[in-house]
């Protein structure tokens, strides 16, 4: 927020930003507040918060203290604003859309995306009169020229899911720029440690923060980051934030809270009314594991390329998608936008095609069949058999999700143990 | 009332950190707010009664309202009518746009340097380095394109509440 501000390195704001002892106990470790309501000192007060004229908890379907305490950390960690959490990653999605979108309004997307959002950007949002131009987003050309009066946003993901994929956000950003839309970055693979999409010219970032940020599996949730450095008065393309608002008495957000309007619009319009609200308990959870984030993603992403590597030379296997390989078309965009690694999730083909991928999942002992990534155990899916199942052949292959492409989510475990474990279960798949 | 110490010439032009900032709300009591309009959904307005809130006494300054109430305040014509009983001003607050400014710095050092005044703060979009370089050559210290609201809540507290990265951090209580 503060340009002087010192400049923490990321390991100290993964533990500290957000937080701070608790003013009414000392307590060190952030409490959870499980609690709905929060008293007014007056009734001036209480205006002044139901106006926006003050910031402060009023219920916590908008906002919550340990709840906030995460928002401040992720926005911190990915440079922007502020922060709006939400209930899943899907949950952030709809709420990072939510400001900008009207019905007869589209987004621009990339082919390439988690095959839950593709599903929920080709025919749920339909229903709210919204429409997803897909497009293939190594053609900036392609993605400029789909862009039209009606488009409110372009969004891809930073690294992909599945497809061992890097979008060229420079190229990407430049064109949203020049169309005057924000580009929306899902940053849940790379992780803030990986990928920085502001740093790229990404305006707003979405999370799944289940997956890396909190790192155990054990707590859903998802969050939108702003950058504050999109201006949404320079068109009357985002009558959310730059026009009246009814239900704030004609209120303007962009013009009374500046770089603040779409952080508070998702808390004071879209988490009041779409009530996608973060659980204290979830937000305690994934406070938890970012922070050792740093430590996970350094030993997700060296296990990722012993096993990667272990399979590209493994004649079972047709190939290996991992932009942090030398041989991925993506390997050097992945160093100059994820130099840290390219993540810890790619796919693999096996020559035995559906059949053997199916048989391969089934003999694995350590790799979890699970439709999850980013836990701290390796775990496997045959996407086009359960999370891309609902999509086309040609989505799925667009998507990365071929029938005989297998995705692994390499965990924390002794990679040896991994290799070890994929061994026998090739033997298996392929016998 | 003592007239506060004038800061060092190196102090005025050191760039505008936290701990600049918290000294200046800290050592603001009167907040002189140039463009304050008592219509209840302008930014200004907002500002106003926030700060008015957390203790400082706001006086409007808007020639279009002169003569009107505003949060218990009669709206003033212009810095220069700033009646002697109100006291010490110790910063003014300009809501106009960055053109104007100038004018009402210049105002500001002209009726008000005898007052106490100490800061002149340029809202969010309002900038004038020439006008800010006068003011300083005269001991008084500018900030500008930000928000006195913002950052008394990024500094003091409340801004965290509400999700946003107020960029400190704190093992204190």
């Amino acid at each position: 927020m503060s340009d002087d501000a010192p400049a923490y390195g990321f390991d100290t704001l993964q533990i500290h930003a957000g937080a701070r002892p608790d003013p009414a106990t000392g307590a060190r470790q952030t409490p959870i507040y499980q609690n709905t309501a929060y008293v007014f000192r007056d009734a001036d007060h209480a205006a002044a918060l139901f106006n926006l004229q003050e910031v402060g908890f009023i219920y916590s379907r908008l906002t919550n203290p340990t709840v906030s305490v995460l928002q401040e950390r992720l926005a911190a960690l990915e440079g922007g604003v502020g922060a709006t959490c939400a209930s899943s990653g899907h949950a952030a999605q709809i709420l990072a859309l939510f400001p900008l979108m009207g019905p007869g309004d589209n987004v621009v997307v990339s082919t390439r995306l988690y095959g839950g959002t593709i599903t929920q950007f080709s025919h749920t949002i339909k229903r709210f009169g919204w429409e997803a131009k897909f497009v293939d987003f190594d053609k900036p050309g392609q993605v400029a020229r789909a862009v039209n009066k009606r488009t409110k946003a372009i969004f891809c993901e930073s690294i992909a899911n599945p497809g061992g994929y890097v979008t060229d956000l420079p190229r990407i950003a430049a064109v949203a720029e020049r169309k005057g839309v924000p580009l929306i970055v899902d940053n849940t693979v790379a992780t803030p440690y990986l990928c920085r999409p502001f740093e790229h010219g990404a305006h707003i970032v979405v999370h799944s923060t289940t997956k890396y940020l909190s790192g155990n599996g054990t707590a859903m949730g998802g969050a939108v980051v702003d950058s504050g450095k999109f201006d949404w008065s320079a068109s009357d393309k985002f009558p959310s934030l730059s026009a009246p608002e009814p239900a704030y008495h004609g209120l303007k957000f962009h013009e009374t809270f500046g770089p603040l309007a779409y952080t508070l619009h998702g808390h004071a319009v879209g988490l009041r009314d779409l009530g996608m609200t973060m659980a204290p308990m979830n937000a305690f959870l994934t406070l938890l594991g970012i922070e050792t984030l740093s430590l996970r993603m350094e030993r997700h992403v060296a296990n990722a390329r012993r096993v990667a590597e272990w399979l590209e030379q493994d004649p079972r296997v047709e190939s290996v998608t991992y932009a942090g390989l030398k041989s991925s078309p993506h390997y050097r965009r992945a160093r100059k936008l994820c130099p840290k690694g390219a993540g810890a999730l790619f796919a693999f083909a096996l020559k035995g095609g559906y059949d053997a991928c199916v048989k391969l999942v089934d003999a694995l002992q350590i790799f979890s069949h699970v439709a999850n990534l980013g836990d701290t155990r390796s775990l496997v899916i045959h996407s086009a058999s359960t999370t891309h199942r609902q999509l086309t052949p040609e989505q799925q292959e667009a998507a990365g999700a071929a029938p005989n492409v297998v995705r692994l989510s390499i965990g924390l475990e002794d990679p040896e143990d991994l290799i070890r474990d994929l061994d026998q279960a090739l033997t298996k798949a392929t016998s | 009332m003592t007239t506060p110490r004038t800061p060092a010439p190196e102090a005025l032009d050191a760039p505008i950190d936290d701990a600049a900032l918290r000294e200046i709300l800290r050592g603001a009591r009167t907040i002189a707010m140039v463009g304050a309009s008592p219509n209840e959904l302008r930014p200004s307005f907002f500002v106003a009664r926030y700060l008015k809130l957390k203790g400082y006494r706001v006086l409007p300054v808007n020639p279009a309202h002169a003569g009107k109430t505003m949060l218990g305040e009669t709206i003033l014509p212009s810095l220069g009518a700033i009646p002697p009983e109100a006291g010490e001003v110790q910063m003014v607050d300009i809501f106009r746009r960055s053109s104007e400014a100038g004018a009402i710095v210049d105002e500001a050092l002209e009726t008000l340097l005898e007052r106490g005044l100490r800061t002149i703060w340029m809202q969010i979009g309002v900038e004038d380095p020439a006008a800010a370089a006068r003011a300083r050559a005269r001991g008084v210290r500018t900030v500008m394109n930000r928000c006195p609201k913002i950052e008394y809540q990024r500094l003091f507290g409340e801004l965290r509440w509400g999700g946003f990265n107020t960029g400190i951090i704190s093992s204190k209580l």
